[in-house]
């Protein structure tokens, strides 16, 4: 059967990390592709870009850093981050990654997702979804909303009609950022990943939270994940990934422990 | 020299990135001469089978495909160029190029596993189990589990056929192989060292 994926996230702005990755040995610290080959090696089983660069003029550096990344790891990777447009997306995927994520752009024109799946596939387009809990309303039945531009404009969108639109224009699979729980290392938003998982026929990723190896097991098992986000226990080496793996597998989550 | 056959799939750069760091010299390319004076081919693919069916007859490549197959020299279908090999798909109705007998099949809806339902496409890493050994999957741990992105499966019409099968639900047919031809449901390109191993057996192996 299917392993549950371990996803490391990473974040970069103008082509370094914006967090130092505490690697054992030598390595330098800023440099993403460098920490992808790190990954890579310990057993990620995918990789996930974020680019943050505020300015348009520095977002070629990006495009150099995927070229980098490609050469170097044989897993796929998806970049998210900035992307507004195809020519954005065929840039990227040109460059090496298998998957492009698109968020606010997607709310605010949702053909995008269309015509990434047209250009290039469904598994190519995944949907990045920054959520946060709200009242339930008529509005947002579902009680979760869509927020976009780094979770600083509420839309009016419920979550969950968001992931059932986005699945019929044509997205591969969701990534699931919970605002509420981003940053919190308190676990993930267990309700909300499993709400939206059950309610999609693509594999959801769940995002926002990861502080200990048992918080993934909960979201892969209670919250029906197909996979797992991490950043921070990771880059901060508090754990390994195949320390996490090694946990999931004594609770009986299976994972890919060969590499 | 390997020779990938260029045709506009998702995934030939990967492939040849690959090829690069297993050592390996490679040309991509779309002309029939160079094609057949390579030692081996791969046919890659991520896509539509009734787009890439479409562009591979505007080419001449699928008529070129079964006259290079009794040649005896080396086939490896990737993915989509796995799945285009058997005779048709269910993807739009697709008559396919028909290297093998069989027909490329839809994951049935409503797939279940421990009570859940499955999600399509089979989008992640999982197990090949062999039937039997095969030198292009020599050194292949039984545990290596290798990335797979599909909602449609081959489905070769001799049993014989098919080297080795996946679970997802069902079990279906990962691998194939007739005589000079090996072709798989799964991205070696992208499945980290059993992937590459795969590949650079393949790139050894005289097709016997």
């Amino acid at each position: 059967m299917i392993s549950k994926r371990i996803i490391p996230c990473l974040d970069v702005r103008a082509g370094k990390l914006t967090k130092g990755i505490k690697f054992q040995g030598n390595v330098d610290i800023g440099d993403p592709v460098e920490a992808a080959r790190q990954y890579y090696e310990q057993g990620a089983d995918e990789i996930v870009f974020y680019d943050i660069t505020a300015s348009s003029d520095k977002r070629d550096i990006m495009i150099d850093v995927v070229r980098r990344v490609a050469e170097t790891i044989f897993i796929p990777f998806s970049v998210g981050g900035g992307i507004r447009s195809l020519d954005d997306m065929r840039r990227v995927i040109g460059a090496g990654a298998e998957k492009v994520s698109v968020n606010s752009a997607a709310v605010l024109e949702p053909g995008i997702i269309t015509q990434g799946a047209r250009a290039f596939g469904s598994q190519c387009v995944v949907l990045g979804m920054d959520v946060k809990k709200v009242a339930v309303s008529r509005q947002t039945p579902s009680g979760y909303e869509i927020v976009i531009e780094g979770g600083r404009r509420y839309t009016g969108i419920d979550a969950l009609t968001w992931a059932q639109k986005a699945e019929r224009l044509g997205a591969g699979e969701i990534c699931l950022n919970s605002i509420d729980a981003d940053g919190t290392k308190d676990g993930y938003e267990i309700a909300l990943t499993a709400l939206v998982s059950e309610a999609v026929r693509i594999p959801v990723i769940a995002s926002g939270g990861a502080g200990t190896p048992q918080h993934l097991a909960d979201v892969l098992t209670r919250g029906r994940a197909d996979a797992a986000l991490i950043a921070s226990m990771v880059h901060y080496r508090t754990y390994t990934i195949s320390e996490i793996k090694k946990y999931l597998s004594c609770r009986n989550i299976q994972t890919r422990l060969l590499w | 020299m390997i020779a990938i056959i260029d045709y506009n799939a998702g995934n030939i750069a990967s492939v040849a990135r690959a090829l690069h760091v297993i050592g390996q010299e490679y040309v991509v390319t779309d002309d029939t001469s160079v094609l057949t004076a390579a030692s081996c081919v791969i046919f890659p693919g991520v896509g539509a089978a009734g787009e890439a069916m479409a562009y591979l007859r505007h080419k001449k490549l699928d008529s070129w495909l079964l006259g290079y197959l009794s040649s005896g020299k080396p086939l490896l279908g990737i993915c989509l160029g796995t799945q285009i090999i058997l005779d048709a798909s269910e993807e739009n109705d697709t008559q396919c190029i028909g290297l093998v007998g069989g027909t490329t099949r839809r994951f049935p809806e409503n797939l279940v596993a421990d009570g859940r339902r499955l999600k399509i496409p089979h989008m992640g890493w999982n197990r090949v189990a062999l039937r039997r050994p095969h030198p292009v999957f020599a050194g292949v741990p039984a545990e290596a589990e290798f990335y797979f992105v599909h909602s449609y499966y081959p489905s070769p019409g001799d049993e014989k056929a098919v080297l080795a099968t996946t679970e997802y639900g069902i079990t279906f047919c990962s691998a194939l192989a007739v005589n000079n031809l090996v072709a798989v449901q799964f991205h070696p390109e992208k499945s980290g060292r059993p992937g590459l191993q795969i590949l650079k057996n393949f790139c050894g192996w005289r097709g016997r």
